[in-house]
């Protein structure tokens, strides 16, 4: 395997991966011989997880979150109150919009207060809020991926001059400073799609932009993860047999390459989610993403740092939802890798 | 080595220069347009076409892209007549928003970036390896456990909330730091250390995490080979062995991100920070300029970001070769 100089942390693990692939397998055959059960190395991955107590912990919590996200109409209508209906008689116009008692106004018909100077209502607007975030995550998370599978799929097999061409692309995407070039891009890109006869900007026209930008500076790193993988996969015995049978590049690629790597494109997928709810609330937060009126955890935080003093309630629920969502994800995203990789941990 | 350093140079030019062109092309021809902003609501065609002039964006942009570089080398007068003003060499451009020589601003900042990357960064470094390294050891045991939960916490916590936490309770609550702010270490070294223990403290929690995490996997991975046994076999005490021989082996990886992250952090990454405690750095200015929509700070910010990437990129391939003897640099 040809290491570049500059390999990161993620390089680095794709090597572990790879050997732990081959174990899952040969575990299997084992197994197998015994005559107890056959397992596909996917469902004893999946064992591993279920035995894991954080993994199913961390899995409960993000489950809860994205039935919110999913269910945020219905829980808003349950609890009675819209994302941008504001509640005048909740706040004090006397004592500068702050809510009206205490812990930021939370009670039975407000579930977790209301935003001092709108009146808004927390709980739904946070409910919506993790609706956008987690779809722009998502649909991001899958985009990057893609890309990032087909680039280095191609760059580790055909080599020569397009892995050349390729690896140029992928360094220089790397070079990027990364969140100040989406910060930078997102109000241009936005623009370019919106210049429509209101001159506006749709809600699902910017949503668009900050998925296509946080995609576009993430797959480079799915890139490089999969061509070091094909870089070694390709010398492997059952990768000269099928090109000795007469395979074509499509069936070299997704017959037989792509079918090895699903648990290091499974991995990067997992913990792109979490990064992409990161950096979309970090874009709203600079006022850059999400613009109110529209519900976003990040100009919530935004908000908050105007209020923060007299009314702490108002700073701690979006950050410690957003905390909870992106540290559910993560642990989950670890879980998987270790599910994935007996190995690792137990050595 | 010295045609190595060469090539590497090389190679980190042409990066620069495909990223100038790219960002270049990008903010300047995308239409976002500039002289409508800076014409406001009441505006007409031919006042657009006045401010395109004076902004020298009535000419290709091409010909914009020559000249900018051109500017750079060499310095150039930016519009003309009895508005003209000269900019000389290395121009990066006038800021649309406030006329000011947009090298000189950046410049200017650059002392409070300097101040919060190497502040945080020894620290994030030493200690984040340090925790990862104690983790690895003891395996399995409470400071394992400590210095994972902390360093998925690190991973996890958004700095704009960590920062609000912080200053609520250190500034706000118990009274025990003034408001963080950036003071010239040359004018009052005591109210420069004060005032950028916060941000340093959020930054430090934010990218501590890295470091635990692939000290510790790269350590438990080097103290499982055979030399590692054998140097405790003959008889070197347990601390020398982690020290020169794990430590020694787990540190190229280390060094390779902590390149990455402090040129990132010099060259105005630490965005989130500096906006969140007000720290007047690159990154607020980018911030900034992205807001007014001023082009030639964004691209200016944009560009000295890029540098810096790439300039510790090649200082890390060229460190390689001194800490690790297996490098050859072909």
């Amino acid at each position: 395997m040809t290491q570049q100089p500059h390999s990161t942390g993620t390089t680095g693990d794709s090597t572990v991966l790879e050997a732990e692939v081959t174990t899952a397998t040969a575990d299997t055959e084992t197994t197998a011989a015994k005559e107890i059960v056959g397992r596909s190395p996917a469902r004893m991955a999946f064992l591993r997880l279920r035995r894991d107590r954080a993994s199913v912990v961390a899995l409960t919590v993000a489950l809860l979150f994205v039935l919110a996200a999913v269910l945020s109409p219905v829980l808003s209508g349950i609890e009675g109150w819209g994302p941008a209906t504001p509640d005048l008689h909740g706040i004090d116009p006397d004592k500068g919009n702050f809510p009206i008692g205490a812990f930021g106004g939370i009670s039975g018909s407000h579930w977790l207060g209301i935003e001092p100077g709108t009146g808004y209502d927390v709980f739904s607007r946070l409910v919506y809020g993790l609706r956008t975030s987690l779809m722009v995550a998502l649909i991001a998370a899958l985009l990057s991926t893609l890309l990032g599978v087909v680039v280095g799929l191609a760059s580790g097999y055909f080599g020569g001059k397009v892995d050349a061409a390729l690896n140029w692309v992928m360094n220089i995407m790397l070079a990027f400073p990364q969140l100040l070039f989406i910060i930078a891009l997102t109000p241009v890109l936005t623009s370019a799609f919106s210049t429509n006869a209101h001159g506006g900007t749709s809600e699902t026209l910017q949503l668009g932009s900050i998925i296509v930008i946080i995609a576009l500076f993430a797959w480079a790193y799915t890139a490089r993860l999969v061509r070091g993988q094909v870089l070694s996969l390709r010398e492997r015995e059952f990768v000269d047999a099928a090109r000795i049978m007469g395979a074509g590049w499509k069936h070299m690629l997704f017959k037989q390459l792509l079918p090895n790597l699903w648990a290091p494109i499974l991995i990067s997928f997992a913990l792109a989610v979490p990064t992409n709810i990161a950096t979309e609330a970090a874009l709203s937060y600079l006022g850059v993403g999400v613009v109110p009126p529209n519900p976003d955890l990040g100009s919530m935080l935004d908000a908050a740092t105007q209020y923060y003093l007299y009314d702490p309630t108002y700073m701690v629920v979006p950050g410690v939802a957003l905390l909870l969502v992106v540290l559910s994800l993560n642990l989950l995203g670890d879980g998987v890798r270790d599910a994935l990789d007996p190995r690792a941990n137990r050595a | 080595m010295t045609r190595y350093l060469i090539r590497r140079l090389l190679s980190a030019f042409t990066v620069i220069a495909v990223v100038s062109l790219v960002t270049f092309l990008i903010f300047f021809a995308l239409p976002s347009d500039p002289a409508v902003l800076a014409c406001g609501k009441a505006c007409t065609p031919d006042r657009i076409a006045a401010i395109h002039h004076s902004l020298g964006l009535d000419k290709n942009i091409f010909v914009q892209y020559a000249d900018y570089v051109t500017g750079f080398f060499a310095g150039r007068t930016i519009g003309d007549g009895a508005n003209a003003i000269h900019c000389a060499a290395p121009c990066l451009g006038i800021s649309f928003h406030d006329d000011s020589n947009v090298w000189d601003t950046i410049w200017g900042r650059f002392p409070a970036d300097l101040s919060l990357a190497l502040g945080a960064a020894v620290v994030f470094m030493v200690v984040g390896v340090a925790l990862g390294l104690a983790a690895a050891v003891r395996k399995g045991k409470l400071v394992d456990k400590f210095a994972v939960g902390l360093a998925l916490f690190g991973i996890s916590t958004p700095i704009y909330f960590s920062a609000l936490v912080l200053q609520f309770f250190f500034v706000d609550k118990w009274q025990w730091l003034p408001a963080p702010n950036y003071t010239p270490i040359t004018q009052d070294p005591a109210g420069w250390f004060q005032g950028l223990i916060l941000p340093w403290a959020a930054l430090v929690l934010g990218s501590m995490a890295y470091y635990t995490r692939l000290t510790r996997s790269t350590a438990l991975d080097v103290m499982g080979e055979d030399y590692v046994r054998t140097a405790r076999a003959k008889g070197l005490s347990r601390g020398k062995v982690i020290l020169k021989h794990t430590l020694r082996s787990a540190i190229t990886p280390i060094v390779t991100i902590f390149g990455m992250d402090f040129g990132a952090l010099i060259g105005g990454s630490a965005i989130i920070t500096e906006t969140a405690f007000g720290i007047p750095g690159i990154g607020q200015l980018a911030v900034q300029s992205v807001l007014n929509v001023d082009l030639p700070v964004i691209m200016a910010t944009s560009l000295f970001a890029a540098t810096a990437v790439v300039l510790a990129n090649v200082l890390v391939d060229v460190v390689y070769g001194i800490i690790d003897p297996r490098v050859r640099y072909a």
